[in-house]
């Protein structure tokens, strides 16, 4: 391809870059103002900071947060790599329709699938209500008959949503498999156990750890499903997050934002400093 | 052999019709319920009253989608010109907002956009509200930025943008160099190259761009109440009111939500089909 960008090219590219980045660096500049405010400066501080380790809401909702998203992501990594390769031995008229299902969640706009859920989940604590109110009624023992959407529902949706993206980074990984590994394996001798942990796992290992890496970021990053089905006992940062903007403006919110960045930053400093290496590696494998 | 395999699906098939298709049916059954439990198209006739804030859905949604593809095409196309070490760092920073959270971003242009804000604060330095007031005779302190539906196209455009310049980026650099050359080499010149080629063989990125770019936008319901001041209601707004806001009526909320899957289902309608189109034409 043609590599000479003219100067009004790089131009437009360095714009849109300062638009993407100039409001979180004014976040990040204003999270150590002294003053209660985002746009007049009154000198340095860390006040906010403290405050924000001392806020006990946004350090539960972290706590929340993370929680959500590690269990969503275990199990979903799990459950999505089965699923995957049940897909994959499946005749193809069997599969499609099935996994135009699984796509649903990921085509969906967040709010649609978000209502149903909470649809879904009020609609069986109302029948749970009826069903224990009986049950308790015959004496045995006590049921509770008053359930609520919490951790547990919260949960339940982000495995639903979190399991998609997981089959779908599987998924290729599974069809570039040589067809006959498995079964040269089997005819070796393998059992079933053995062919998928020593054949089919290893060939799969990447795709199972960028679905599990896509999982996770989309479990950290939601708002919106979360929103709808966590209820009022549980509340994840971004929960947290938009209560706060709601009521008043507050610059612990640039604190979180800051930190939030830096993490993100350094986790993606290693991430392509890695792969830049394995690269070179390889590049060197091959000379 | 395979079949084995294949009842590995089964936990995830049963939890698919749990909490996939159980509660679309619940939203079908919601949509056509009245309060009283009995059929009804009632809910889907009291929407005629809120035309107004579909209308504006999707006339923000369409606007900035049209941006995003006005700023992120050209973005894409020069970004695939330069070299591989400054697209890798150019990709990485593109992606690097997206992970963190839309509600901070969108907070963030509250403070620049305010009355008394960043962006007014400049303009008042620089000299552009003297000269606003003296050209139009008014007598304006500030421009009035937030709790505007420009500001809410602003906040779309910024929180999406990204969705519009990745998967158009993606198509064109996987383009085969050699039909650029062979375009040039039967005398296309550098526009007619763009045209004839490079435009029509991204079309799949654009459009999986738009989708992923208008499909949140018209569903969104945080940024039009951060940056709309609840001034500007959109269709996210809507039903978000209806299940955990003021005006509680899950019956009515079912059915926008049905309309909302409806428009999602007519997009990805069009992707499917225009993009098997092009993916044939390339493989010719």
């Amino acid at each position: 391809m043609n590599k000479n960008n003219s100067f009004l090219n790089r131009l437009f590219m360095v714009l849109v870059f300062v638009f993407l980045y100039a409001p979180i660096f004014l976040l990040i500049i204003f999270s150590f103002n002294a003053g209660n405010s985002n746009t007049v400066w009154k000198g340095f501080s860390l006040d906010w900071y403290q405050k924000l380790l001392r806020d006990r809401l946004i350090i539960q909702s972290v706590y929340t947060t993370l929680l959500v998203s590690l269990l969503s992501t275990a199990i979903a990594t799990v459950a999505g790599t089965f699923a995957a390769i049940g897909f994959y031995a499946m005749r193809r008229k069997v599969r499609e329709p099935l996994m135009t299902v699984n796509n649903i969640p990921m085509m969906n706009a967040d709010i649609v699938t978000g209502v149903s859920l909470c649809l879904l989940f009020v609609a069986f604590f109302n029948g749970w209500g009826t069903f224990a109110a009986w049950f308790n009624s015959l004496g045995l023992f006590r049921l509770p008959t008053r359930l609520t959407m919490g951790f547990g529902t919260l949960l339940i949706a982000h495995i639903t949503f979190n399991i998609p993206y997981v089959i779908l980074s599987v998924g290729p990984k599974l069809r570039q498999m040589d067809k006959n590994l498995v079964d040269a394996a089997m005819d070796l001798g393998c059992t079933w156990m053995q062919a998928f942990w020593k054949v089919i796992l290893p060939e799969i290992k990447p795709g199972i750890v960028s679905g599990a890496l896509t999982a996770f970021t989309m479990s950290i990053d939601d708002f919106v499903i979360s929103y709808f089905t966590a209820g009022s006992s549980a509340s994840t940062l971004a929960m947290t997050i938009y209560g706060m903007t709601k009521k008043r403006v507050t610059p612990e919110i640039n604190a979180i934002s800051t930190l939030l960045f830096v993490t993100v930053l350094i986790l993606l400093a290693i991430v392509n400093i890695r792969e830049a290496r394995q690269e070179r590696l390889r590049e060197k494998r091959l000379v | 052999m395979k079949n084995k395999l294949s009842r590995l699906t089964i936990p995830y098939v049963i939890w698919m019709a749990l909490f996939v298709v159980a509660p679309i049916i619940m939203v079908v059954i919601y949509a056509f319920s009245a309060a009283d439990g009995g059929f009804t198209l009632a809910n889907f006739a009291k929407m005629g009253t809120y035309a107004v804030v579909f209308t504006r859905s999707f006339k923000l949604a369409l606007i900035a989608t049209l941006i995003c593809l006005l700023i992120g095409y050209p973005l894409a196309y020069i970004m695939s010109k330069e070299g591989p070490r400054f697209q890798r760092v150019a990709m990485v920073l593109i992606m690097l907002p997206m992970w963190m959270n839309f509600l901070l971003r969108t907070y963030s242009w509250m403070s620049i956009l305010e009355n008394n804000g960043l962006l007014n604060q400049l303009f008042q330095k620089i000299g552009l509200i003297a000269l606003y007031n003296n050209l139009f005779g008014t007598d304006l302190q500030f421009f009035r930025m937030m709790n505007t539906q420009g500001a809410v196209v602003l906040g779309m455009v910024y929180n999406y943008l990204p969705f519009m310049i990745l998967p158009i980026y993606s198509v064109i650099i996987k383009l085969d160099p050699s039909l650029l050359e062979a375009a040039r080499d039967l005398g296309a010149n550098t526009f007619n190259v763009f045209r004839r080629v490079i435009l029509p063989l991204s079309l799949p990125g654009v459009l999986s761009g738009i989708t992923m770019v208008f499909v949140p936008s018209v569903s969104t319901f945080a940024i039009s109440k951060m940056l709309g001041g609840g001034t500007e209601l959109l269709l996210g707004d809507l039903i978000e009111q209806q299940f955990l806001g003021g005006a509680y009526n899950p019956y009515l909320g079912a059915a926008i939500s049905l309309v909302m899957m409806i428009i999602v289902v007519i997009c990805m309608a069009v992707m499917n089909r225009f993009g098997e189109g092009e993916e044939q034409a390339v493989m010719m």
